[in-house]
């Protein structure tokens, strides 16, 4: 497959602009570049989602025009989108013939198809599973499974690692070796350069909507390319001295909250993220489960987990948003748990949301009243009863000075900021109002590498002056380079602790898939209590 | 900075403008559907205007519609539907009617008197609404439209004459209620008419709604709950309360927008007191993008096109159907709903398109000047 000079304009942006990209048969094919770089855009125009400005795109030599995606499908391009496009409740049968019932019939010739395509490629689906009980990683293999049945030759695969545990990319890199033996392209977007270069043969880097350059895996470190892909010098998130001191600021004592309709007694939680052997014990009611811990002033406490093990009841519980069945939490010596979100967030717990658009902003308001949300009640946004939008809006221009947000002015609209502006404004004004505490979930979460930078200095710079950082991240090496303690959640439990200054990214990855428990050493005697650290150790 | 203002006014009034043009132009087809002059009705209509008793009968209606609209925008504003503003206010007028024939004080005393019962029965019709959503998660759409059935009946009941109910010849009303109630207006002469008094309470209500919302801090819950309901939880706003009494609110607001009448002119309720204020004034609110001084026109406009249309009827040589007037309103609101989406798309896109030039330029001459 060969793309040349793809341009695509949108509205304002020029998102992809002159990119050339060569696929070979046979070969994995890794697309590489910071969010916002246009790699989802390319891909929608090889999917044939949308039509290129310029440029062509040549299979086996020729020319081809995709109007939809059912043209590129017939061409043998497949793509598994990062968000799983299956219907939970249909068995993974249904869910491959959905769609595609000419091809096999539904029933014994599409099942002796599946059977025959997961043999083959060694992926190991069960025709007959119901797709919601499976975990995340079969559910990958299922989407997978549904593009071979469809006759690709060519797969797309959009940021696949990012919702797996470490164990669970090296299954998924073996399936992927798998099918280039057996000739087919795998076109494989990812913005983890480890990854990438352990299992790509070829690697083309996106910078700014072009093709900035190739690599090949063998001559390239991760740090070359990355800077391929930034186009500059990179930080690390690596703290310097301990700050962390022995005045507790947020104590949390067997806090426990149950799943939303559980009065009901019908509603069987699904333990979200598990995999399905673990996942499978359905007494999950209990979302968070007699969870403890205390964060000290000057100390991050990283919080490691595949997501949907009780994270976002954990952030809930703390902001208040959602009020704890039982245990409580105390903040600088005093009791909250019975405290509204307001008065929370008045006497100093910053929050940065998992989910800026749904939780940090009102996308259609201007940037100064963005900053006051959260902060209505307190200076310099309000007076008494009344608002002062002067205030706000001084503070405002100060906070964009400050943090480095990239906007012409503060009456434009959250929304046409891109997304590491619109969080770097986040961060600067829960920072403005000096938190003592402060809820980092998922802080760099879609944010390109220079905004990163600067969002974990400014951490670090708060932590040094004394501030209590409760960090979820998916990211582990943000986990393991900010924290200086790391607890593990899994299934509503924190079930095991590490120390981040040994702990490697593939040890808490398995303490995330509950195979590991209590407190995780880097060395090679085997985290206590478990059997099923000890294989995983050496497959490592 | 100053150049986003101009692009705010821009598309503020893009969306109306547009709306007013398509709603305009599909009526003048409608008219040529039906063999008539497509240019003629507006003209009458038109120079129905310069006449003063047209104009006081205009700025009257326009103040029931303001407060009532203003009930619904506030509503709006959080993401809230309120239907049933109909029944809060027709439910208030009648008990205002009622405390007002039975209850004698001074007008100092008179006049607030009746001004809170009419507020409170509106907040209580509302409220109930608010306390369903709040703790039963019903839905208020539905609760309001059920509750203006309900006010219906419930008004019957109290016109009974062996309740309140007074026959005055085959009209049933509420009885007369006592002067000290009566709020005087701007009499300017016999064959003019007489500007009701309460009009500047309509005024009064547009600048505090204003001032509320984007001047305190209430306001300010209260847009962000509407804004993103999730982002205002985070932020700290109960959503319940905000949702309880943003209805109360509204309901009170609804509970003053028949009074200007009753109080002005009727002096009673009676089964000819206007019903299906509420209805428009859901038109009216749309029309005026929820913003106070919008709202004032679109409720002058459409309080226009009900005073000029009866004109039609009796026009020479030619008579229209004054019913042209009933399917512009509709149009208007029918062409405001695609105008505003498809504004809020362009100008989001447009707003975008500058933030990325913007930025790109201040990019280049950075670069040019690091070279």
């Amino acid at each position: 497959m060969e793309l040349a000079g793809i341009t695509k304009r949108f509205p304002g942006v020029v998102a992809n602009h002159d990119i050339h990209l060569t696929v070979r048969k046979g070969t994995v094919h890794a697309l590489v570049g910071e969010n916002g770089a246009g790699k989802s855009t390319l891909m929608k125009i090889l999917y044939g989602m949308q039509k290129p400005d310029e440029g062509t795109i040549a299979i086996d030599g020729e020319q081809v025009s995709f109007a939809s995606p059912a043209d590129a499908i017939a061409r043998g391009i497949g793509m598994v989108h990062q968000h799983f496009m299956l219907a939970d409740n249909l068995t993974v049968l249904e869910n491959v013939v959905l769609g595609s019932e000419k091809l096999h019939g539904i029933g014994g010739a599409a099942r002796r198809k599946i059977k025959e395509i997961s043999d083959r490629y060694g992926l190991g689906v069960r025709p007959d599973a119901l797709v919601e009980d499976l975990g995340v990683a079969d559910r990958q293999r299922v989407e997978i499974l549904k593009v071979l049945f469809r006759g690709a030759r060519t797969l797309i695969l959009d940021e696949p690692t990012a919702v797996l545990v470490p164990q669970e990319v090296d299954a998924l890199f073996d399936n992927l070796r798998e099918l280039k033996s057996e000739g087919l392209s795998v076109i494989f977007i990812s913005h983890k350069l480890g990854e990438v270069l352990s299992v790509a043969d070829d690697i083309t880097v996106i910078r700014r909507g072009t093709t900035v350059g190739t690599a090949v895996p063998a001559e390239t470190t991760p740090r070359q390319l990355a800077e391929l892909m930034v186009g500059s010098e990179l930080p690390t998130p690596e703290t310097s001295e301990s700050t962390v001191t022995d005045r507790p600021v947020l104590e949390v004592r067997n806090l426990t909250v149950h799943a939303a309709g559980v009065s009901l007694g019908a509603e069987d939680e699904p333990a979200g993220g598990g995999l399905t052997e673990f996942a499978g014990a359905g007494e999950t009611k209990r979302v968070l489960d007699d969870v403890s811990f205390t964060i000290h002033a000057g100390e991050v406490m990283g919080i490691a987990g595949v997501e949907g093990n009780g994270q976002t009841e954990l952030i809930d519980a703390l902001i208040g948003t959602k009020h704890a069945d039982s245990g409580a939490i105390r903040f600088l010596g005093e009791d909250i748990t019975p405290w509204p979100t307001r008065r929370r967030r008045e006497s100093g717990v910053g929050y940065i949301p998992e989910d800026r658009h749904r939780q940090g902003l009102l996308l259609e308001s201007p940037l100064w009243e963005n900053r006051i949300l959260g902060h209505v009640t307190e200076k310099p946004n309000a007076r008494g009863f009344w608002l002062n939008p002067k205030g706000a809006q001084a503070d405002t221009r100060r906070i964009v000075e400050e943090y480095d947000v990239r906007t012409p002015g503060i009456d434009v609209t959250a929304a046409s900021l891109s997304g590491g502006n619109q969080q770097k404004l986040i961060v600067g004004r829960e920072m403005s109002h000096d938190p003592k505490f402060l809820i980092a979930a998922h802080p760099t979460r879609g944010v390109d590498v220079g905004a990163q930078a600067q969002i974990w200095d400014r951490i670090r710079e708060a932590r040094r002056a004394g501030l209590a950082v409760l960090l979820i991240s998916a990211d582990l090496d943000e986990l393991i380079g900010l924290s200086d303690t790391l607890r593990v959640i899994y299934d509503g439990r924190l079930v095991a602790d590490a120390d981040p200054a040994t702990i490697t990214p593939e040890e808490l990855g398995s303490a995330m898939t509950g195979a590991a428990s209590g407190h995780l050493e880097h060395e090679e005697t085997a985290p206590e209590g478990t059997d099923n650290a000890g294989p995983e150790d050496e497959a490592r | 900075m100053k150049k986003f203002d101009k692009e705010r006014v821009l598309t503020a009034l893009a969306g109306p403008v547009i709306a007013l043009v398509l709603a305009i132009v599909l009526t003048s087809v409608v008219l040529l559907a039906s063999g008539k002059n497509p240019i003629q009705p507006y003209a009458l209509m038109l120079q129905q205007l310069p006449f003063s008793d047209i104009q006081v009968l205009i700025i009257n209606q326009a103040s029931l519609y303001y407060i009532a609209a203003i009930a619904v925008a506030l509503g709006f504003r959080m993401n809230l539907f309120n239907i049933g503003v109909d029944g809060q206010y027709r439910l208030a007028v009648v008990m205002t009617a009622v405390v007002g024939a039975h209850l004698a004080l001074p007008s100092v005393l008179q006049i607030p008197v009746l001004l809170i019962t009419a507020m409170a029965t509106g907040a209580f019709w509302a409220g109930i609404a608010g306390v369903l959503k709040v703790t039963r998660g019903v839905s208020e759409v539905v609760a309001t439209i059920m509750l203006n059935s309900i006010a219906t009946a419930v008004i019957g009941y109290l016109t009974l004459t062996d309740v309140f109910g007074v026959q005055v010849g085959d009209n049933v009303t509420t009885g007369t209620m006592k002067k000290s109630g009566w709020v005087p207006g701007i009499d300017l002469g016999s064959d003019v008419g007489e500007i009701y008094g309460l009009v500047f309470l309509a005024a009064l209500l547009g600048i505090a709604y204003w001032v509320v919302l984007n001047r305190t801090r209430f306001g300010f819950d209260l847009r962000a709950t509407g804004a993103s309901e999730t982002a205002a939880a985070a932020s700290g706003v109960n959503a319940k309360r905000m949702v309880l009494v943003s209805m109360l609110i509204s309901g009170a607001v609804s509970g003053l927008a028949g009074l200007p009448l009753l109080l002005g002119d009727t002096h009673t309720y009676s089964l000819s007191f206007p019903s299906g204020l509420g209805f428009t004034a859901i038109g009216i609110a749309l029309l005026g993008r929820n913003n106070p001084g919008g709202i004032a026109l679109a409720a002058l406009l459409w309080a226009f096109l009900d005073k000029a249309s009866p004109a039609l009827d009796y026009a020479t040589p030619v008579a229209y159907d004054k019913e042209i007037a009933t399917i512009m309103q509709g149009l208007i609101v029918f062409a405001v709903v695609i105008s505003y989406a498809a504004v809020q798309q362009w100008s989001l896109r447009r707003q975008q398109r500058r933030v990325g030039a913007e930025l790109a330029a201040a990019v280049n001459t950075k670069k040019e000047v690091a070279a």
